[in-house]
Order: structure tokens, then C-alpha cells, then sequence
């Protein structure tokens, strides 16, 4: 099952410089599990204390996860994954 | 070094005015690897507060996706302080996840919503880095927007050069 994920400049580091990169996956925890066997280091990017990181945002198919069941958001093959870290600060 | 043309200046400028004593956000971005801040895209600050901003999530979507099909990136990422200097905050520095962007900060301290001068400083944060650089504001209008000289032969040859 392939999903394509679009990883932001920031993380590229872990990905080789690629911008956007495949992974597996029946949930985004899953997928996100896949992601750290080939990129390792990135899930801790993502990922505090179980969650998805405050100022790191996910989209599946152009909808924010923490509105379709945040970590636990299902997906299906040929959706399509966006990481964005937030723009913000004080 | 910034450079950045004294309209899109005076623009950030004014919207930091305009959302004093809230802080005001965006950016200008530009074509993939060019550093010209070129098209300036003023943002909601979804925290609407004037010691905090963010982009509403949505919104931070739809924007990438713009300047993906455009092939752009942020050029520029700029923010107000509404009542502290123009100097990245701690907060700033730990969120700041574009190292290749040049963050703007303007204060409106001094003047609020009136007219006055106000601090425009740019800088680069890297890896909770901060470097400040100098800001070359410039007169000359950004490359000719396609549209704008399509009728015109030598400007369309032109353009095609510089895209090149």
C-alpha cells in the first residue's frame, strides 16, 4: 500500500533531501512507524509523548488530522500525507 | 542580506499597523531558489493576540500548496511585536522551521496604529541560531508579472531569459 507523504524542508535531512517520500501504512500511527524504519530519527519529530507534536501539523487528503481522529486517522492506498511545522511564535 | 522592494516593505508595514495591538503575520514568497521576495501573502494570525501568532492550519495548507504549484517558497516570513522590540523571541527561535527563509520582525511599539517610523529588521534562525542581516530596500518593482506584458513581444522575450 503506497501513500505518498510530503515532507517539509525542516525534516528533508532525514529523507535524503526528498521531498516527498513513500510509506505503508493502515492508520497515520502505523505510517508513521514506517516512516521511522526508513528515515530513522523522524518519528520523534512528529511524535511527543504519544501525540502529534503541538506545532506540527498533518494533513490527509488536504483535511487536518486533528479533525479526522488525529493519529488514529485511517488510510487507504494513494491518499496523500502532508507534513507543514506550524508557522508561528510569540 | 534581504532585499526587498520599498512596496512590499510599506505593506508589511501597514498590516502591522492595521492588526496593532494584535500580532501580524505572512510572507512573500518567491520563485524556488531565487531569494527575491516577490508576492506578498498577508495572513490571519488565527491566535488573534498580541503576543502570539499562527497560521490557521487550513489556511498554512493552502498556501504551500500555491506556492508548490508555482514553484515558490517563503522567501520571507514576517511577524509583528506589538509592544517588545523587533527581535526574534525565544518562542520565535524554537518555532522558526524555515532555515531558508529570511524572518522579518517590525514593531509597532512606538506607534500602534498611527503613523511613525517602526523597527524592520530581518534575520536568519538556524538551528535555534539567530543572525541578524542587513535589509536593502530597493525601488525597482520585482520582474514584470507575466499577464501584465503579454501583448508586448520584447518583454515576453525577455521574461523567457530571465526564467532561464
Amino acid at each position: 500500500m503506497a501513500i505518498e507523504v510530503r515532507i517539509p524542508t525542516i525534516l528533508r535531512t532525514y529523507t535524503g533531501g526528498e521531498k516527498s517520500v513513500e510509506a505503508s501504512g493502515a492508520t497515520l500511527t502505523a505510517l508513521i512507524d514506517d516512516l521511522e524504519g526508513k528515515h530513522p530519527g523522524i518519528k520523534d519529530r512528529l511524535i511527543e509523548n504519544g501525540d502529534l507534536r503541538r506545532f506540527v501539523n498533518l494533513y490527509v487528503n488536504d483535511e487536518d488530522v486533528r479533525f479526522t481522529g488525529g493519529l488514529e486517522t485511517g488510510l487507504s492506498d494513494g491518499d496523500q500525507v502532508v507534513v507543514l511545522p506550524a508557522v508561528a511564535g510569540g | 542580506m534581504l532585499t526587498i522592494t520599498s512596496a512590499i516593505r510599506d505593506e508589511i508595514v501597514a498590516h502591522a499597523k492595521r492588526d496593532h495591538p494584535d500580532e501580524a503575520c505572512g510572507i512573500v514568497a518567491g520563485p524556488e531558489g531565487s531569494d527575491r521576495a516577490e508576492r506578498l501573502v498577508p495572513m490571519i494570525n488565527a491566535a488573534g493576540s498580541p503576543t502570539f501568532y499562527e497560521f490557521d492550519s487550513g489556511e498554512l495548507l493552502a498556501l504551500y500548496k500555491q506556492m508548490w504549484a508555482n514553484d515558490e517558497e517563503p522567501v520571507v516570513i514576517y511577524h509583528s511585536h506589538t509592544s517588545t522590540e523587533a527581535y526574534p523571541s525565544r518562542t520565535d527561535i524554537g518555532l522558526a522551521s524555515e532555515p531558508g527563509a529570511h524572518y522579518v520582525l517590525v514593531s509597532t511599539r512606538e506607534h500602534g496604529n498611527s503613523a511613525g517610523p517602526v523597527e524592520f529588521r530581518s534575520y536568519r534562525i538556524i538551528d535555534g541560531q539567530v543572525t541578524e542581516e542587513e535589509v536593502h530596500v530597493t525601488e525597482a518593482e520585482p520582474a514584470a508579472h507575466q499577464g501584465a506584458v503579454a501583448d508586448d513581444p520584447a518583454h515576453q522575450h525577455n521574461q523567457q531569459n530571465e526564467s532561464e
